[in-house]
């Protein structure tokens, strides 16, 4: 959840100052070029994404924070590749998945979400041209963003009732008010985005 | 200036409203009322997020039925639930969000955003995500983003439920520092004291009309 939405940490480095397409379209270069490197090259990358992260200057736990929810992913392909290649193939499979994963982070970790949505706002232009408002695409996207904490937050609400009642076991009593919670926040999402002046 | 004459509101078979005739020049105006009086609804007659099934709703000079999206550019709402109402993931966006419209440059919108944060003390949390900030901030937040556009009027569905003692002091002190005309449903009776004017709505018709002390003393009667 915070890898998603907490994830910007303000600085003044020059990945920061990057404009968000330039990040974008080096992150699709450099992810291709991990995909085809042989794996001596990748030696390279590690020493690259490690120096990159270090004049982000973002610190180690911001750093650990993306990488972390693909450790157990990481472990198992090493197993797999492991066992069913060898050592070398899976030292180097696994590094190629980490190390796309820390760039995509590093990406996160530097750019406003508003730069990002901008940039999309950008790209999304020419589907003006098939009906679609670009602004409208990129607030959809914000609100999604923004929807992923106050969704978790409503779902926990739900289950300290629950278990204030006791009644931790039931699916349905999990679901239903956390349905219906989440339903009553769109409606006032909705009105909320009305008197902001949204739909003039 | 709000006007409403002869204002009734239906949602299906129920009656929220009931003949609501009154004009509101004063600067500070409450709301009060139990639970289920039509408070809410009134102030969304305001801004026309609810509209008269019967009955006509001035504001600024202007019908809410043909004028809601002029009317809600210079009416401000600040709904009790700030998580609603925010809508951007961080708290600068969220503020900026509010002036996209304006066509400002972006050294315009970075000092605007800039200024309203310092002046409600929440600077510092300018680039934090709006999940982090306490229920206090979040409605500071929700509030900066209406008042960045300087609205003529503020409505505020009761701005104060979820604030502890300290966020609510500090609310009621902005209410008499804001030049604007501000008006106020809330439960927080104090909160009123020193207000020009407050309603009380009682299944939805108004039953009491007067200054704080006499409308407070007449809600407290019919709650009893």
């Amino acid at each position: 959840m915070n890898g998603l939405t907490g994830a910007y940490v303000p600085g003044g480095s020059f990945l920061h100052r990057l404009p968000a397409g330039v990040k974008l379209l080096g992150l699709a270069v450099s992810c291709t070029a991990l995909l085809l490197s042989p794996p001596v090259g990748l030696a390279g990358a590690v020493a690259v994404v490690a120096l990159l992260y270090a004049v982000s200057g973002v610190g180690v736990a911001a750093a650990w924070a993306q990488i972390r929810p693909v450790r157990w992913f990481a472990v198992a392909l090493f197993g797999v590749q492991f066992l069913l290649v060898d050592l070398p193939g899976a030292v180097s499979s696994t590094l190629r998945v980490v190390l796309a994963v820390a760039l995509a982070g590093l990406v996160t970790l530097t750019t406003r979400t508003a730069a990002m949505m901008a940039f999309l706002e950008r790209c999304l232009a020419p589907a003006r041209f098939l009906g679609v408002d670009p602004f409208r695409l990129s607030l959809l996207l914000s609100l999604t963003l923004r929807s992923v904490p106050v969704v978790a937050g409503l779902a926990t609400r739900v289950r300290e009732a629950q278990r204030a009642r006791g009644t931790e076991r039931s699916l349905r009593a999990f679901a239903v008010p956390l349905v219906v919670s989440a339903l009553r926040h769109a409606d006032t999402l909705g009105e909320a985005l009305s008197a902001r002046g949204l739909d003039d | 200036m709000i006007e409403m004459t002869d204002v009734n509101v239906r949602f299906g078979q129920r009656e929220v409203l009931r003949g609501v005739t009154l004009s509101l020049p004063e600067r500070r105006v409450g709301v009060i009322g139990a639970n289920g009086s039509g408070k809410s609804t009134f102030a969304r007659l305001v801004n026309g997020l609810a509209l008269p099934s019967s009955g006509d709703v001035t504001v600024l000079g202007l019908d809410t039925r043909r004028h809601a999206a002029r009317i809600r550019r210079r009416v401000g709402f600040l709904f009790s639930d700030p998580d609603a109402q925010i809508v951007m993931p961080t708290v600068a966006e969220d503020v900026a969000f509010s002036l996209r419209r304006k066509k400002l440059s972006r050294e315009e919108v970075d000092g605007r955003v800039r200024g309203v944060l310092t002046r409600y003390g929440l600077a510092e949390h300018a680039d934090h995500p709006a999940h982090h900030l306490s229920g206090g901030q979040k409605q500071l937040l929700a509030l900066c983003s209406v008042l960045v556009l300087e609205p003529d009027i503020l409505i505020m569905d009761e701005p104060t439920t979820l604030l502890d003692l300290r966020h609510s002091r500090q609310v009621a002190d902005l209410l008499r520092s804001m030049p604007q005309q501000v008006v106020v449903v809330t439960h927080d009776l104090a909160l009123l004291e020193d207000f020009d004017r407050v309603l009380v709505l009682d299944e939805g018709r108004i039953v009491a009309d007067a200054e704080p002390e006499a409308a407070i003393d007449h809600y407290r009667k019919i709650m009893s």
